[in-house]
C-alpha cells in the first residue's frame, strides 16, 4: 500500500511541478460543465432559442395582418418580413421566391406563407372545410423549427383572431344546424364586433387555448434536403471530422515539444534547417494527415450511410483543404506555445471541446439561441461546419463558400504567425 | 572560402544570461586537422561555448568563424557537424532513417545521400540493424549512430560533446576508433569530455575553461609543465619497520613518511630510484612495491580550477 501511495504522490508533484497544466486540469471540468449547461439546459437568456422565421403575407387583409402580428408577438419566434433592414419602414418586404431562396442559403430554417385569400378564410373546423392553405417551406436540416412553427401557427390562429374563429365557427353552426335565422346572424356579427371591438383594446392576448391542429391548414414543403438520403450523416460526417481533425493536428504537433525535450530540435536548428522551413513542413505533413482523415470519413461516409460525396467533390475538396490547413495551424500553434506534453493535453481538450461545443460538432448550431450561434462563430469549427452544410445539405456552388473558406485561411494564417513567433523560444539565444 | 582559413577561430566572445556571465572574452583557435579537447568544470562555459560554435547560443559580443565563415551562416552549417550530449534521434525511426532525416537536413539528396547512409551504416557497425527501431539498439550503438547524424554530411568541423557518456568500456573504445578514423580523414574536431584519460588519450591540445574564460591552452606536456611541472612522485612501501637512521637519510632527500610508505618527488627517475633502493638495500630493509607516477592532467586541472572535473 505504501508504494503504491508513493507512485500516487509522484504523480502529484510531477502536476504540481507543471503549473499550467496543474490549473488547467482543475479548470476543464468546470469549463465544460460551464459551456454544456449554458447549450443544454437552456440555462439563462443567452441559451433560450428563438426560432428565425420568414413570414410572406400575400393577403394583405386584416385578418392576415393580425395572424401576423400575432406571429411577432410569439417570444418564440424572430420574425423577419423584410431581407433588408428589418425596422427600415421603406424597406420592401419578402417575396415568397425571396423567402424560399432565403431559407435554402440557410439564412433562416423556415419560411411561412400567408397566401391571397387568406383573409376570407383562414380557418376551418374539420375536413372538408372551405378554407386557405398556409405554405410552411422548412429546411430538413432542423426537423424542430418548421414543427414548432406549425403548432405556433394554429396557437396564433386562436389568440390573436377570435372573430375569425368565431365567424367559422357560426358558418360551421349554419351549416351543421339548417341554416341561422336573420335575427340569430344579427346578434351573432354583433358579438364578433364586440371581440373585436375589445381584442383592439386589449394589449395583447395572451395565449392560453391548446394548439388544435387543423384549425389553419398548413403544407409543409421541405426546400432543403428534402431529397437527401441520410441527413444527419452529412452533419456528423463534417462535424466530427473537424474536432478529430483538431485533436489529431495537436496530437502530432506535440512532436515538437518532444523534439525540443530531446535535444532533436536544437541538433536540427544548427543544420540548414531554419524554424520558418521546419514549422512550415510539419504543417505541410499535418495538413496533409488532415486532408487523408476527412477523405476518409467522407468516403466511408458515402459508401455505408448515402452521404452524397461523388456529386460534391469539388466543394468537398476546397473545404477539406481549407480545414486541414487551419486545423494544422491551430496544432503547431498550441504546440509552439506550451512547454510540456501534460500542458498540452490539458491545454488542447480544453480548447478543441470547447471550439466543438460552440462551434457546433457535437450539437448543432441551428438548435442554438442566436447569441449562442453569434458567439460560435469565433470558432474555425462553425466557419468549417458552415462551408461543408453549404456544399453537402445546400448544393451550393464551390464559390459560394468563399466567405468560409476566407475565414478558415485567415485563421489558420493568423495561427502560423503566432505559432512561428512563440517558437522564437527555440532559436538561438 | 577564405584562403588559409582556420576550421575554428574564435575571438573574445562573451555572452550573460540574465545576470550570470556565461562566457567573459573568450578566445581559442582550433588548427587544421587536430583535435582539440575543451575541459571544464560543470557550469564553467564550456556548454555555452559549444553552443555558441553549433550558433545555438548567439554571443553578446565577439566572433565565432568556421572556416572563415560566421558560425551561423549557412555555408559554416555546411561545413559543420555537432553531436550533442543527448542522444538526439528520433526513437521510433530505424538507424536508416534517422541518418536519412539529418542527412537531408544537412543538404544531402539523391545519390550522395543513398552513399552517405550507407557509408555511415558501415562505418558505426549497424548495416545489419538498420531497420531496426532506434530505441531498440544498445547504449553504445545509439551513441555511434549519433555521432554518424552529426557527420554523414562529411563535415570538416566536428563538435563532439560528451560522445561517451554512459557507455560501456567496450563501446567507448569502439567510438575512441572512429574519432581516430575521423582525424585520420582530416577532420578538425572540438571534444568536450568529463574523462580526463579520454582527453588526455585524444586531444592533440587541450583548452581549459573556468568562470566563463580560458585559464590554458596547449598540449599536455605543454599544461603540464606550466603548472605542476615535470618532477614524477615516486612512493616506496617496506615491508618492516622504517629504521630512524634510514630515515634520517630519507628525510634528507626530501621524502615524506607515511606509516611504512616512503614519498619522494623527482626530476631523474633512473638516477634517483636507484639511490633510493640502494638506501633501502643497506639498511636492510626489504621493499614491498614501488610506484613512479608522472603528472597527469588530472592534476593540471585541480592545480588551475581547485576542483576535479567531474565536481
Amino acid at each position: 500500500m505504501s508504494m503504491i501511495l508513493a507512485v500516487a504522490k509522484n504523480r502529484v508533484m510531477n502536476l504540481k511541478r507543471d503549473r499550467a497544466a496543474f490549473t488547467l486540469a482543475f479548470i476543464l471540468p468546470v469549463a465544460f460543465f460551464t459551456i454544456f449547461a449554458a447549450i443544454f439546459s437552456g440555462a439563462g437568456k443567452a441559451a433560450t432559442r428563438k426560432i428565425p422565421l420568414i413570414v410572406v403575407d400575400e393577403d394583405g387583409s386584416d385578418a392576415s395582418r393580425q395572424f401576423v402580428a400575432g406571429l411577432k408577438a410569439e417570444a418564440g419566434l424572430s420574425v423577419g418580413l423584410k431581407p433588408g433592414e428589418e425596422n427600415d419602414p421603406n424597406g420592401p418586404l419578402y417575396t415568397a421566391a425571396q423567402a424560399e431562396q432565403a431559407v435554402k442559403k440557410g439564412e433562416a430554417p423556415v419560411a411561412l406563407i400567408v397566401p391571397k385569400g387568406f383573409g376570407a378564410h383562414p380557418l376551418a373546423f374539420g375536413p372538408g372545410s372551405e378554407r386557405s392553405t398556409v405554405r410552411v417551406l422548412a429546411d430538413s436540416s432542423d426537423p424542430i423549427a418548421p414543427q414548432v412553427v406549425n403548432g405556433l401557427v394554429q396557437k396564433v390562429a386562436m389568440t390573436s383572431m377570435p372573430a375569425a374563429l368565431a365567424r367559422s365557427g357560426m358558418s360551421e353552426l349554419e351549416k351543421w344546424s339548417g341554416g341561422l335565422t336573420p335575427e340569430q346572424r344579427a346578434r351573432m356579427e354583433e358579438a364578433i364586433g364586440a371581440i373585436d371591438r375589445a381584442r383592439d383594446g386589449a394589449a395583447a392576448a395572451s395565449g392560453a387555448g391548446r394548439a388544435n391542429a387543423g384549425l389553419v391548414a398548413v403544407e409543409t414543403r421541405d426546400v432543403v434536403g428534402g431529397k437527401k438520403k441520410n441527413p444527419t450523416v452529412t452533419f456528423y460526417a463534417a462535424g466530427l471530422g473537424v474536432m478529430f481533425l483538431l485533436f489529431s493536428a495537436t496530437g502530432a504537433g506535440g512532436a515538437l515539444i518532444e523534439e525540443a525535450e530531446s535535444g532533436t530540435l536544437d541538433r536540427i536548428l544548427s543544420t540548414r534547417v531554419s524554424m520558418t522551413r521546419l514549422l512550415l513542413g510539419k504543417l505541410l505533413y499535418l495538413g496533409g494527415v488532415g486532408v487523408v482523415q476527412l477523405c476518409l470519413m467522407f468516403v466511408w461516409g458515402a459508401l455505408f450511410f448515402g452521404l452524397e460525396l461523388w456529386n460534391h467533390l469539388p466543394g468537398f475538396f476546397v473545404m477539406t483543404i481549407a480545414t486541414a490547413a487551419v486545423s494544422s495551424a491551430f496544432g503547431l500553434m498550441l504546440a509552439s506555445v506550451c512547454r510540456s506534453r501534460m500542458q498540452l493535453v490539458a491545454l488542447s481538450n480544453l480548447s478543441i471541446l470547447l471550439m466543438s461545443a460552440l462551434g457546433g460538432s457535437l450539437f448543432p448550431r441551428f438548435l442554438m439561441s442566436e447569441k449562442l450561434q453569434k458567439i460560435g462563430l469565433i470558432t474555425l469549427n462553425a466557419w468549417a461546419l458552415d462551408g461543408f452544410q453549404k456544399i453537402f445539405w445546400r448544393d451550393e456552388p464551390v464559390w459560394a463558400i468563399w466567405p468560409q473558406v476566407a475565414v478558415l485561411v485567415g485563421l489558420g494564417l493568423l495561427f502560423f504567425f503566432v505559432a512561428r513567433r512563440v517558437a522564437e523560444r527555440w532559436e538561438a539565444t | 572560402m577564405p584562403a588559409e582559413a582556420l576550421p575554428l577561430e574564435i575571438r573574445d566572445v562573451s555572452k550573460s544570461f540574465a545576470d550570470r556571465r556565461a562566457l567573459d572574452g573568450v578566445s581559442l583557435e582550433m588548427r587544421p586537422g587536430e583535435i582539440l579537447g575543451l575541459l571544464g568544470p560543470n557550469g564553467a562555459g564550456k556548454t555555452t561555448l559549444v553552443r555558441s560554435v553549433a550558433s545555438r547560443v548567439v554571443p553578446d559580443s565577439g566572433t565565432v568563424r568556421i572556416l572563415g565563415f560566421d558560425a551561423a551562416d549557412p555555408r559554416a552549417r555546411a561545413v559543420r557537424g555537432w553531436v550533442p550530449q543527448e542522444i538526439a534521434l528520433y526513437p521510433l525511426l530505424s538507424p536508416k532513417e534517422n541518418l536519412w532525416t539529418f542527412g537531408r537536413y544537412q543538404g544531402l539528396s539523391g545519390g550522395a545521400l543513398d552513399r552517405g547512409i550507407a557509408a555511415s551504416l558501415d562505418w558505426i557497425g549497424l548495416a545489419d540493424r538498420a531497420d531496426d527501431k532506434t530505441d531498440k539498439l544498445s547504449g553504445g550503438m545509439k551513441r555511434r549512430l549519433n555521432i554518424a547524424a552529426g557527420t554523414i554530411h562529411d563535415p570538416r568541423v566536428l563538435l563532439l560533446d560528451e560522445p561517451t557518456v554512459g557507455v560501456d568500456p567496450q563501446s567507448r573504445e569502439r567510438i575512441y576508433a572512429m574519432i581516430g578514423e575521423l582525424k585520420g580523414r582530416g577532420v578538425s574536431l572540438l571534444y568536450t569530455t568529463h574523462y580526463m584519460e579520454e582527453a588526455e588519450r585524444l586531444c592533440d591540445r587541450i583548452a581549459i575553461i573556468d568562470h566563463g574564460k580560458i585559464i590554458a591552452s596547449g598540449t599536455k606536456e605543454d599544461l603540464v609543465r606550466k603548472t605542476v611541472g615535470t618532477r614524477q612522485a615516486v612512493a616506496v612501501d617496506a615491508a618492516a619497520p622504517i629504521p630512524a637512521a634510514l630515515w634520517d637519510r630519507l628525510a634528507g632527500l626530501g621524502a615524506q613518511r607515511d606509516g611504512q610508505q616512503v614519498r619522494l618527488s623527482v626530476e631523474d627517475p633512473a638516477a634517483e630510484i636507484r639511490r633510493l633502493l640502494d638506501l633501502f638495500h643497506s639498511a636492510g630493509v626489504p621493499v614491498r612495491d614501488l610506484t613512479l607516477k608522472a603528472p597527469t592532467l588530472e592534476q593540471v586541472f585541480l592545480q588551475l580550477t581547485g576542483r576535479e572535473l567531474r565536481e
